[in-house]
This record gives structure tokens, C-alpha cells and sequence, in this order.
């Protein structure tokens, strides 16, 4: 496909040179030719996208177009979409037909923009490759004997091969900035709170977080503009003033301080994500930015911190899916107590089921202090040391993840080697910070590179401003796998 | 060996809330089933839950009500286990910091008065329900219930017998449906109560192992229930038996407890704090407004009831039993300015007929208005006693005004003093015999004489009326 930025797409739909019907056909049939070797998505109904797509056209022709209406987008399945299947990656929720929008499906309807399907994901959230996906695991676009990272895999795969001009995700840990450094594009984890959760299927209710995910910069600042918002139905949704994440984009980077935090580029880091990122900073000092060493020492304590934390919350969002209203019940068992456990034991996969033991041991009795307690205020102290390092830069750069996609089945059988892929990019949701990822170059396999911003709470138009400045002045963010199918 | 009881009440009162807790749906009784529970209360992927202002309010009531302490921070925490009327699989529920801690209630027990001093109460939500029958032999689930407003009122333990504890379960059920965060209904499961029993020997200082019964629907059950279960007790005791802690149930039918579930069997919930429900602050305004809507409390109503219509404490207490009879009582007073002949009527006359009729006072036929109309006739000497039951009658049927019935049904004592005379001379002379006997020192004879003379009147003469003239004539 040709310019297929978000402003590009608005533009042609604008003065119809397209239609939002063409259009989204021509994701469809893209689709159709590529996902059965990416396997990007769980959900396809081209019936209910083209029919979208016609009230965004009518909605052209009316004169009531928003700034995006027409263009297409791929959403994460950990989104309830009315009369879509919503099936998180699980065998749990294989049947389920949610029966209502999540609040950032609304937004999205509300701006005229079609749902092109349902991407596919680590089951509820849980994994960093997408292989514990009940669908199956997702390839990544670059090389189909990778992963795309995870959890929105599928997102970033879709986007990644172009199936999608852009896509939705959620980050608890890491889940949009990962795969998007995974698979070459660009992806934002906002503040928390900024975007409602209602409607996003609980994984750690006090980390997750709903973000765009497109190939630039420029794309996720017209995506947030859309999916932010307040909404009552979230308790931990921010009220405040609508913002215009696009306002900055142009502003000239001079005096800016980036902060480089000396634990991010310490020992775990691969050569070649080393070498990427610190050509990305010597490319902002060529832009106007200075560079200030920092450090985040509790940071190294995130991991751990997270998975007491993240698990003890799973551990009970997850006690919903007990086969007695929706979703997979075992076909026999015993009694009340027997359907509990053999829904549970085979509607969960492995590490859903390990997250939820190891939440509900940090929470029991005599154990809460030692972990769950303990956990919090270390999470304090992370997000301290965060409030300290903002008095000496504006943005925080470092790398996504320590290396590049790894083989499918590589880690999946030792989850320890699997956490460590989100070592950088925890301490953000842990402080409830906003992050973005964004390509910065290729390892010697060919596969993409990940730099990763996080900056002070609420300054998303700020990171925004940074990654596009640095995206003017390279070419990583347009780069285009080619894939067997593709034309 | 003398034994001691040790109660302590755990109530639930389901607050008075139009919607539930934590989502819009309707909390009225007696819906056809799942008719109100929405995608939240159904606990749908991807609901969130918020907090309903009213219920915070209620309990703030509750606080002030009592002189609690009123915690300014609240926070929210998850009670986890499984039950399929449970849809998220935990119950948000305050664990740590309770919104109320401390406070008391005065109780009558007989003549005693005692102070029962509360550990705390909590804010929750109630679970659905179970209903075990006509689903052949599977179990179906009601969901209308989930997300109930419950105020969860915890007392120490320091009632010492089945009947402080009803006194004290009474006390908390005025309270609560008189500042209006209950409507108190006990059938509808609108104030359950589990009472926490044990016994110990007179003098031990340490309690017993206590059993908790579960569920109490009435104050007769509550009764029943901690008699047996201290009688049980204490049988096993003195048979050498031990009191295992236990959650028991109590069956109206036989009149027992029976063992639920024994301490092995309690669930670990692994309580934390919900992080879907940010800490709620209350701040001094919003408790100030609060405490504005609060109505004059029972206990200063009655001494207030003492001091301005002179009526007696024990009378105090029982116009106190509810807001609605007070506020009848208060009325009924102000209309004739007689407070403790107004007193008598509203728990004499009134309250006899709405016992046998089974009706509350929010639905006496006869307005407080009326009756103080009524007392004031009785004041005046319009109406004797006798007279103002078959007005009293009258306003009951429904017949009207008071003066309106006087005047129909010819009631009005009789005030023309010829008249009186004219039936008291015919009353002397059919009845001789009864005159002589009086006047040979017979005293009984003038209270035959007094009879005749009403019953001649059919009631209308003023009796003091008819005493000075008869007295009079016979002297003469």
C-alpha cells in the first residue's frame, strides 16, 4: 500500500479520492491474504466492517466528518465490542458475544471509525510473545519464526504487515511498547487514567491502560485524541480537559533534556539495541536535545514488584470466569465445587493459571504483608525515584526491550526469561507513567528495534512531539516488512 | 456452676438507597428475577464499579447518629471466595478502615437502662440469591440483590442475655428506619442479623468459644435462637463437652441451631484493596450537610416529650418506638394541648385498634389530627369518656370531623341542666326503694341511682354533672 499515515488516509477520504468502503475492502482483502500466516487476528466479520464503513461514508457525504472518520482500525479482543466476539485470547471466553462497547470502542464508533476485527493477544493479557494465545500464537511480520512480542501481538503484527492502518492495545506491563518495538512500529501507553478502562477486560486493574498503536507518531497523537476521555464509569478515570496531542508535534526539539537512566543501559541489554539507541540520542542532540544522566535504582526491584502485584489483582479479576453466567463451562462434572475446577482447570492456559496461583498465595493470610504490602511500597519508591528524575529532564529515554524478537518457543518454557523482556518497560505502569515506543533501527537479523520514551505524568504531547521531531529525521517508522502473500 | 452469656450482634441493614452500590440498577423488592441486574451486577468481562453517593451518605447518618467516629478516609477492599450468587467472585466490602468505628446505643431492658458500645460498621454489597427449589435439582440464581447497599453494624460483645439482645436489636432497628438509611423490613431481608454467642463460667474473666447463628429474620427468632444455642452450650459443658467455633444455622420449624460450617472450613478471602474504587475522602461540608437532614433523634425526643407535654418516661419511650408514632403522637398533642391525654389515647384506644385491624400507624384511619380534635372534645366536657369511644368509632369508619360525628350521632353531653333535672326526678320516683335505701345510709344505692340517670340520658349526661344534682335532690 502506498501513504497510508492516518492524516494521508483522512485526507483522501476527505476529498474522495476513496471511500471508507474501498478502504476498508482493501484492508479486508489484505487481511485475507496474510492473516492465515500472521494469524494477527481471532475475529473477522467483513459483513459488520463494510457496513461501518458505509455510515462513515454517509457521514462524509452529510458533511459530519471528524478528523478520522472513514479510517479503519484493528482492535485488541481484550475490548468488549457489542455482537463481536470478545474473547481476551482465552478458551474461556471462546463463546462469548460481548453485549456492549467498552468505553474506547465508543469513542472510536463515535468517531466514525470502522472496526476491521478483533485482533489476537496473550490470553487475558498474560505473556510477552503472544504465545499463550488460545487462538494461537501470532508470527511476526519481519519473520515469521518470531514472535511479535506481546500481549498485543496481533495489534502490532496487524499494523506492522499493514493490514491495518492502525490499531488498538493495552499495556500493563509492557503489552503495547513491546510488540510495537518487536514488530517496527510506533505504540503509547498514556498515563493511567487518561483512558477509560471500562470495557477492557481486566488483567491488573491498577496498570492497565488502553493506547494507540499505528506506524508514527503522528498517527498516535490523532488516535489519542480520539480514544481519551472522561467517563464515569471508570472510578480511576481522570477528570480533566479534553487535549490536542497533535499541538505540539512541530515544535523544534532545542532544550530539550532527555534523560538516560544509567540502569536501563547497564547489564541485560543486548549490543545490538544498544548501539540502535544511542544512535536514536545522538540523532536528538543533532535535533537540539541535551542528554542528563539519571538513575531510577529502584527499578531494578520492578520485576519482582510487578509480578506480586500484577497476579494478586489477576488473581481476583480472573475469579469472574467461573462458568455459571458466560463463557466455557466443563461439559461434566460432579457437583458446584467440581465445575469450579474443571471450568477453571480447562477454560485456563498455563501461565493464566500460574499468575493466578501466584496472586492468590502473595494475598493469603500471612503471606499479604511479606508480598502484597511490601510489594506497594516499593512501588512508591519506584515512582519516586521517577518524580525525582522529571526535576532534571523532560523525557526519559532508554530501550524498549534488551533484544529483538526471539524464536517462537524459545522462552516459553522458562517464564523468568520471559519477565525479563519487560524490565524497562514495567517501571512505567508500575508509576503510572506514560511511555511510548518507537523503531530505531534493525538488529543483523533484519528484525526491528525498539526505542522507548517514558515521560512525567500527562505529557504525552510532549513525547509526541519528540518521537515525530525524531521520525521527520529518520526513515525507521516507514520501513515495510515484505511477506509471502503480500503484494 | 453459674454461667454467663456473651452476645454480640453482627447486623446487616440494607441501606435505603434507590440504586444499588456500585451501578444504577434499582434495589426494589420483588422484582421478577434478573429484571435488575445490569451488566455491572452481573459482573460482565470488563465492568467497572462506582460508588453510589447515597449509600456513603447513609452511613455518615448512621455516624453521627450514634457519636461515632466517622473515618474521613475510606477505602474499599475485596472479600474473594466463590459462590455462584456471588457473579465477580468477591465482594467489595471494607475491611481495614471501616467508614464508622465506635459510637453506642441506649437500651431498656425492664426497668434497666444500659449502654451497648459498637466496634465498627461497613459499607458493602450483598451478594444475589440462591433458590435451591423448582429447579429440579439444579439451583437457580437471582441476581437482583447483587450490589445491595448493606451497612454492615458490628456491636461488642456486651449483651448478657436473649432479651438485651432483642432490646438492642430493637434500639438499632428504630434508629436506623428513624433516620430513614433503612426501611427496617425483615421479612424482605432489609435487617438480618447474625448474633455471636458463648458462655463462661460466672467469674472467668476470658470468654468462651463463641458460635455464630446466622441469619435472624425476627427479633422472636433472635430470641429463640441465642436460648437455645446458650442452653445447648451449656449442656455440653457440663457434660464435659468442648465448644468448637462454628457458623451455625437456626431452624424456626424445631427451634434448634444446627452447625454450617466449623472454623476448618473458613474460607482464606485474601482481602486487598479494590483498586477499580479510588479512596473516597469525605469532607467537613459534605458531612455538615449531612448532619443537617438528620431528624431530632429518639433519645432527645423522649426527654424532650417528658419536659413539654409531661408525660412519663415509660411513656416517652413507647411514643418514641418509631419516627412515624412519634411524629403522630407530636401532632395529635398539638391539636388539643393535652400531651398526656393525647399520650393515653394514642397508646390506649388507638393503638388496640390498629393491633386488632394489624396495621401500622403510617396507616391509621383515624389522622392524628382528628384524634387530637377528639381529645380536645373530651378536654372541654363536649365528650366523657364513654362518649368519645363511640366518636372514636366513628373517626375509625371513617364518618367524618369530629364535630361533624358529635352532631349526627347526637353524642354531646348533655349540658341543659333542666333537661337533667326532669330525668333525674323521674329516674328518683321510678325508683323509691333505691332513693330510701340512700337515705338510710346506704352509699351503694347512689351509684345505682347515678347509672339509671346516665342510662336514662343514654350516656349524654356530664356524670360529674349528674352526681352534684342527684346529691343535691336527695338531700332535699
Amino acid at each position: 500500500m502506498s501513504d497510508t499515515t492516518l492524516s494521508a488516509l483522512a485526507a483522501q477520504l476527505k476529498t474522495r479520492q476513496i471511500s471508507s468502503r474501498e478502504l476498508a475492502q482493501q484492508y479486508l482483502d489484505r487481511i485475507a491474504a496474510l492473516n492465515p500466516s500472521i494469524n494477527a487476528f481471532i475475529t473477522l466479520d467483513a459483513e459488520k466492517t463494510l457496513m461501518e464503513a458505509a455510515a462513515a461514508d454517509a457521514r462524509i457525504a452529510a458533511g459530519q466528518a471528524g478528523p478520522l472518520t472513514g479510517v479503519p482500525i484493528a482492535h485488541k479482543d481484550i475490548f468488549c465490542t457489542d455482537g463481536w466476539l470478545t474473547t481476551c485470547g482465552s478458551k474461556m471466553l471462546h463463546n462469548f458475544v460481548a453485549p456492549y462497547d467498552a468505553h474506547v470502542i465508543q469513542q472510536f464508533k463515535a468517531a466514525g471509525m470502522p472496526s476491521l476485527g478483533k485482533t489476537n493477544m496473550d490470553e487475558f493479557a498474560m505473556g510477552s510473545s503472544n504465545e499463550t494465545s488460545y487462538f494461537g500464537a501470532v508470527k511476526n511480520p519481519w519473520n515469521p519464526a518470531y514472535v511479535p512480542g506481546g500481549s498485543s501481538g496481533g495489534a502490532a503484527a496487524c499494523v506492522a504487515a499493514r493490514m491495518a492502518p492502525a490499531a488498538t492495545g493495552t499495556d500493563t506491563g509492557g503489552s503495547i511498547r513491546q510488540p510495537a518495538a518487536l514488530c517496527g512500529i510506533t505504540g503509547l501507553k498514556p498515563t493511567y487514567g487518561l483512558v477509560s478502562r471500562y470495557g477492557m477486560i481486566a488483567f491488573a486493574s491498577s496498570l492497565d491502560q488502553a493506547g494507540p498503536m499505528a506506524p508514527s507518531a503522528e498517527d498516535c497523537a490523532l488516535l489519542l485524541n480520539v480514544m481519551t476521555g472522561f467517563d464515569p464509569k471508570d472510578s480511576t478515570c481522570l477528570e480533566r480537559d479534553k487535549e490536542d496531542y497533535t499541538r505540539d508535534l512541530d515544535k523544534p526539539l532545542s532544550g530539550l533534556r532527555v534523560g538516560l537512566p544509567k540502569e536501563f543501559f547497564a547489564e541485560g541489554l543486548g549490543n545490538e539495541v544498544a548501539t540502535a539507541v544511542e544512535a536514536a540520542v545522538a540523532e536528538l542532540k543533532k535535533l537540539g536535545a541535551t542528554t542528563v544522566e539519571i538513575s531510577l535504582a529502584n527499578s531494578k526491584l520492578a520485576i519482582p514488584v510487578y509480578y506480586v502485584l500484577a497476579p494478586a489483582e489477576a488473581s481476583s479479576n480472573l475469579s469472574r470466569f467461573d462458568g455459571v453466567r458466560y463463557g466455557y463451562r466443563a461439559p461434566e462434572y460432579g457437583n458446584l465445587d467440581d465445575m469450579y475446577c474443571k471450568t477453571r482447570a480447562q477454560g485456563f492456559g498455563a501461565e493464566v493459571k500460574r499468575r493466578i496461583l501466584i496472586g492468590a498465595y502473595v494475598l493469603s493470610h500471612g503471606y499479604y504483608d511479606a508480598y502484597y504490602l511490601q510489594a506497594q511500597k516499593i512501588r512508591r519508591l519506584i515512582a519516586e525515584d521517577f518524580s525525582a528524575a522529571f526535576k532534571t529532564c523532560d523525557v526519559i529515554l532508554g530501550p524498549t526491550a534488551p533484544g529483538t524478537a526471539f524464536k517462537l518457543g524459545e522462552k516459553s518454557d522458562d517464564p523468568v526469561e520471559m519477565y525479563l523482556n519487560d524490565l524497562y518497560t514495567i517501571p512505567a505502569n508500575l508509576a503510572g507513567l506514560p511511555g511510548m515506543s518507537l523503531p530505531c533501527g534493525f538488529d543483523s537479523k533484519g528484525l526491528p528495534i525498539g526505542l522507548q520514551l517514558v515521560g512525567d505524568y500527562f505529557s504525552e504531547a510532549k513525547m509526541l512531539n519528540v518521537a515525530h521531531q525524531y521520525q521527520r529525521a529518520t526513515y525507521w517508522h516507514q520501513r515495510q516488512p515484505t511477506i509471502e502473500g503480500g503484494s | 456452676m453459674q454461667w454467663e452469656t456473651i452476645i454480640g450482634l453482627e447486623v446487616h441493614t440494607q441501606l435505603a438507597t434507590q440504586s444499588k452500590i456500585f451501578s444504577g440498577s434499582s434495589t426494589a423488592f420483588g422484582a421478577a428475577p434478573n429484571t435488575q441486574a445490569s451488566a455491572v451486577d452481573i459482573a460482565l468481562p470488563g465492568v467497572l464499579p462506582v460508588l453510589n453517593r447515597g449509600a456513603v451518605e447513609c452511613a455518615i447518618k448512621f455516624a453521627l447518629a450514634i457519636d461515632a467516629t466517622l473515618n474521613r478516609i475510606n477505602v474499599f477492599d475485596r472479600k474473594n471466595y466463590f459462590y455462584p450468587d456471588l457473579p465477580k467472585g468477591y465482594q467489595i466490602s471494607q475491611l481495614a478502615k471501616p467508614i464508622v468505628e465506635g459510637g453506642a446505643l441506649t437500651i431498656q431492658v425492664g426497668d434497666t437502662e444500659r449502654v451497648i458500645n459498637l466496634t465498627r460498621a461497613h459499607m458493602e454489597e450483598d451478594a444475589g440469591k440462591s433458590l435451591h427449589e423448582d429447579f429440579h435439582g439444579m439451583s437457580g440464581i437471582d441476581l437482583n440483590r447483587a450490589g445491595t447497599p448493606l451497612l454492615e453494624i458490628v456491636s461488642e460483645p456486651e449483651m448478657r442475655s436473649s432479651a438485651e439482645a432483642v432490646a438492642y436489636a430493637r434500639a438499632l432497628h428504630t434508629l436506623v428506619t428513624w433516620i430513614g438509611i433503612c426501611d427496617g423490613n425483615m421479612q424482605e431481608g432489609s435487617f438480618r442479623v447474625d448474633a455471636n454467642v458463648s458462655v463462661r463460667p460466672v467469674g472467668q474473666a476470658e470468654f468462651g468459644t463463641r458460635r455464630e447463628i446466622k441469619n435472624l429474620n425476627s427479633f422472636k427468632f433472635l430470641q429463640q435462637a441465642i436460648d437455645y444455642e446458650v442452653r445447648w452450650q451449656i449442656e455440653t459443658l457440663e457434660d464435659g463437652g468442648r465448644i468448637e467455633q462454628a457458623t451455625v444455622l437456626f431452624d424456626p420449624d424445631t427451634g434448634e441451631t444446627r452447625m454450617m460450617r466449623s472454623k476448618e472450613d473458613a474460607h482464606d478471602y485474601r482481602y486487598f484493596p479494590d483498586p477499580d474504587l479510588l479512596p473516597v475522602k469525605l469532607d467537613e461540608d459534605w458531612i455538615e450537610q449531612v448532619r443537617a437532614t438528620l431528624p431530632e433523634l429518639p433519645a432527645a425526643m423522649q426527654a424532650r416529650f417528658q419536659s413539654e407535654y409531661g408525660v412519663s418516661p415509660y411513656d416517652a419511650a413507647v411514643l418514641t418506638g418509631s419516627r412515624a408514632l412519634a411524629d403522630y403522637f407530636e401532632v395529635a398533642a398539638k391539636a388539643c394541648g393535652q400531651g398526656k391525654l393525647a399520650a393515653n389515647w394514642v397508646m390506649g384506644e388507638l393503638s388496640a385498634a390498629l393491633n386488632k385491624a394489624d396495621l401500622s400507624i403510617e396507616r391509621s384511619p383515624v389522622s392524628a389530627a382528628r384524634l387530637g380534635a377528639l381529645v380536645a372534645r373530651i378536654q372541654d366536657g363536649t365528650l366523657s369518656g364513654k362518649l368519645a369511644k363511640q366518636v372514636f368509632e366513628g373517626l375509625w369508619e371513617g364518618a367524618g370531623e369530629v364535630d361533624a360525628i358529635i352532631e349526627a350521632r347526637g353524642l354531646k353531653q348533655m349540658s341543659d341542666s333542666g333537661e337533667l333535672e326532669k330525668i333525674i326526678d323521674d329516674v328518683m320516683a321510678a325508683n323509691a326503694k333505691s332513693v330510701e335505701e340512700f337515705r338510710a345510709g346506704k352509699e351503694k344505692a347512689f351509684n345505682a341511682l347515678v347509672g339509671q340517670v346516665m342510662k336514662a340520658s343514654k350516656g349524654k349526661a356530664n356524670p360529674a354533672q349528674v352526681n352534684d344534682l342527684l346529691k343535691l335532690k336527695l338531700q332535699g
